[in-house]
């Protein structure tokens, strides 16, 4: 039995279907990320396991017991707010203290656990700040405690990263990953940042109009997409459409009007259409000047397309560049900059081949 | 000429302006008062002595400068009418803002919840009655309220009295003329923090487990403080000195200040005890507004 069971839960609002008969599973102790577009309606699922909202129809178990229709004071669930929701009447101590006072503790036991939370997300000899004399990043700190303080059997988060700017939102990742494995606790974060969900998430449920479209984790997300919509939200992809020519042993011919005859190796579960798209993500393609060795002696076939290097641009890490193919099409390839020295680079104007094996392709029906 | 100065010119008389104001229409008008209120009564025109003449040299102007004395303000003091007169004031303004505060808040309240489209009609409700004259209004209440009035009518037809109940000329009578008028000074500022509330913090207390009674009292009530305060003094300073409700709507056995003030300028004529009075009604509201104004600071600086 998961910690966290969402049965067939969907809520409208007026005409519009925010979550439409959702179901998922999640684990105690999981760290689990829902990823969408805005308005997908992830933030709604988030505010229903809080109580915010109730559900048209469908269960939420938590722990074998439906709480679908439970108040949000009377939930074990705490949730930390995108805005964070401080109280500004209140200092940094009562801000995390407030919900231990509603649990009724005792005193003494309230000063403890305070104690505790300030000391958890490092905000010593702040606890008499009022929110508005402290740092975003040392607000997002407070929510995080105040949020924590009753020890939820669920937390959820809602966008806890959106108001930090980057280098902060990336050393935050890792302190949230790092308490969440030291609390043992359950989260649920809410993001439409693919980075964020990849970085911090056991496992990632990608949503799309008011539904889940798929469950996986960020590797299997990133490498083999349900879809091809999600092919194209989780990173960048090239997509070329065509047609099966041939099937041979997991390996299919397609035959793509835009980058020739490909050689793709089949994935599970196969595809059952005729008219396909073969997806191959940027990382994947690799440069050459000259054509690479023939398959002979290789172990999968390596699919080869020449054009003109329109385009390059260093990032640092990596540099990407869009060759330009004799149809007009345009692949994009990211290339990291192993050397210091750039003699790998290609210059715009050149001409190169852009090749890529079969089982780097996926194929994705429409 | 740099462009700096083109503009800080203009910049600067716009910075002058409240004060240039506050001096044509405050200051030299009070200063005029309290001459007046050290001066003595006379039989003449204007009805007080001494009066300033620049024309008389320097010398009768320290004359009639050493006239003034404080002797209107020692009869203040020593008659019961005047101290009497206030504290019924005070009375009458502290009352009236505790029922203005518990009617006008929960209606604040309400205005503030309803969907944003019905947010502007309540607004347009609580100022239509503006649009009828003041003084009009309260003739309206004298109708309803006079013995063969209109809530007399309706009360005996409902058979809920068998006689005419007195309501016009007592202290019911002018504490609903009050909280009538003055409800929408009560509601504004108190709708205006209130709908400005992050709603999310209503959440986030329910969701630390707050019951939503609980979610108000420590989170709402605390937050809409600046506004109870603004609304009870918009309310608490004009009632200290209201005229014409209790002269039109109370019995006439005790004045509030403003009354009294009226009898001595108009019925005895004694513009400088009237004067006086005035000085004293706006010493005793300084103390409030001192307080208000440091409330509001202190405000301002949390906010920050």
């Amino acid at each position: 039995m998961p910690l966290l069971r969402i049965e067939g839960v969907a809520k409208s609002f007026g005409n519009f279907r925010a979550v439409d008969k959702l179901s998922l599973d999640i684990r105690a102790g999981e760290f689990f990320a829902l990823l969408g577009p805005s308005g997908c309606g992830k933030t709604t699922l988030l505010r229903m396991l809080a109580g915010f909202e109730t559900p048209d129809e469908g269960r939420i178990l938590l722990g074998g017991s439906d709480i679908a229709q439970v108040l949000p004071h009377e939930r074990p669930v705490n949730m930390m707010f995108q805005n964070y929701a401080l109280f500004p009447h209140l200092s940094v101590r009562d801000n995390i203290a407030f919900g231990l006072k509603r649990a009724g503790m005792a005193r003494k036991d309230i000063a403890i656990r305070v104690a505790e939370m300030v000391a958890l997300v490092k905000l010593e000899g702040m606890e008499k700040r009022k929110p508005d004399q402290l740092s975003g990043g040392q607000r997002q700190r407070v929510a995080l405690a105040r949020s924590l303080a009753r020890r939820p059997q669920v937390l959820l988060l809602d966008e806890p990263l959106a108001a930090l700017d980057k280098k902060l939102r990336e050393s935050t990742q890792g302190e949230l990953m790092e308490l969440q494995r030291r609390l043992g606790m359950t989260f649920i974060i809410v993001t439409h940042d693919q980075e964020e969900a990849m970085t911090m998430a056991g496992r990632i449920g990608v949503m799309d109009a008011g539904r889940l479209v798929q469950v996986a984790t960020p590797r299997n997300l990133y490498e083999a997409p349900a879809s091809r919509w999600i092919a194209e939200f989780v990173g960048d992809i090239n997509l070329f459409n065509g047609e099966v020519a041939a099937r041979d042993h997991g390996r299919l011919t397609v035959k793509t009007t835009e980058a020739g005859t490909l050689a793709v190796s089949e994935l599970w579960p196969p595809v059952t259409k005729q008219v396909v798209s073969v997806a191959i993500r940027p990382e994947k393609v690799k440069l050459s000047r000259r054509a690479p060795a023939t398959d002979a002696g290789a172990s999968q076939a390596i699919n080869r397309l020449e054009g003109v290097v329109i385009d390059v641009n260093y990032l640092g890490g990596v540099t990407s560049y869009r060759v330009k193919l004799e149809t007009g099409a345009v692949v994009r390839s990211s290339m990291a900059n192993t050397a210091r020295l750039d003699v790998d680079a290609y210059l715009a104007g050149q001409r190169v081949v852009a090749w890529f094996t079969a089982d780097d392709c996926l194929v994705l029906e429409q | 000429m740099s462009a700096r100065r083109i503009f800080a010119r203009p910049a600067r008389l716009a910075a002058i302006a409240p004060y240039l104001w506050m001096v044509l229409f405050f200051l030299v008008p009070f200063g005029f008062v309290l001459k007046i209120s050290l001066s003595q009564t006379a039989i003449a025109q204007p009805p007080y002595t001494p009066v300033f003449d620049f024309t008389e040299g320097r010398a009768a102007l320290a004359a009639a400068f050493a006239q003034l004395s404080f002797d209107n303000f020692r009869l203040l003091i020593s008659d019961n009418l005047y101290i009497l007169s206030y504290l019924r004031s005070l009375v009458v303004a502290v009352t009236s803002t505790l029922i203005l505060l518990l009617i006008g808040y929960p209606i604040a309240y309400g205005m503030a919840r309803l969907p944003q489209r019905w947010q502007g009609v309540a607004m347009m409700l609580v100022i239509v009655p503006f649009w009828t004259s003041f003084l009009i209004r309260i003739y309206a209440w004298i109708n309803i309220l006079q013995h063969d009035g209109l809530l007399n009518q309706i009360l005996l037809a409902l058979h809920i009295v068998s006689a005419p109940v007195v309501w016009l000329s007592t202290d019911s009578a002018m504490y609903l003329g009050i909280v009538y008028s003055y409800l929408p000074f009560m509601i504004l500022p108190l709708y205006a923090t209130l709908s400005k509330l992050d709603a999310s913090l209503l959440e986030a207390a329910g969701d630390l487990g707050a019951s939503p009674l609980q979610a108000f009292w420590l989170v709402t009530f605390p937050l809409s403080l600046p506004g109870v305060g603004a609304g009870a003094l918009l309310c608490f300073i004009p009632v200290v000195g209201e005229f014409v409700i209790p002269d039109l709507l109370a019995g006439s056995n005790s004045l509030m200040i403003g009354q009294t003030l009226w009898l001595e300028f108009f019925t005895n004529k004694d513009w400088p005890v009237a004067s006086a009075a005035a000085v004293a009604l706006l010493l005793l509201l300084v103390p409030p507004l001192v307080l208000y104004d440091r409330l509001q600071r202190r405000q301002l600086a949390a906010n920050r």
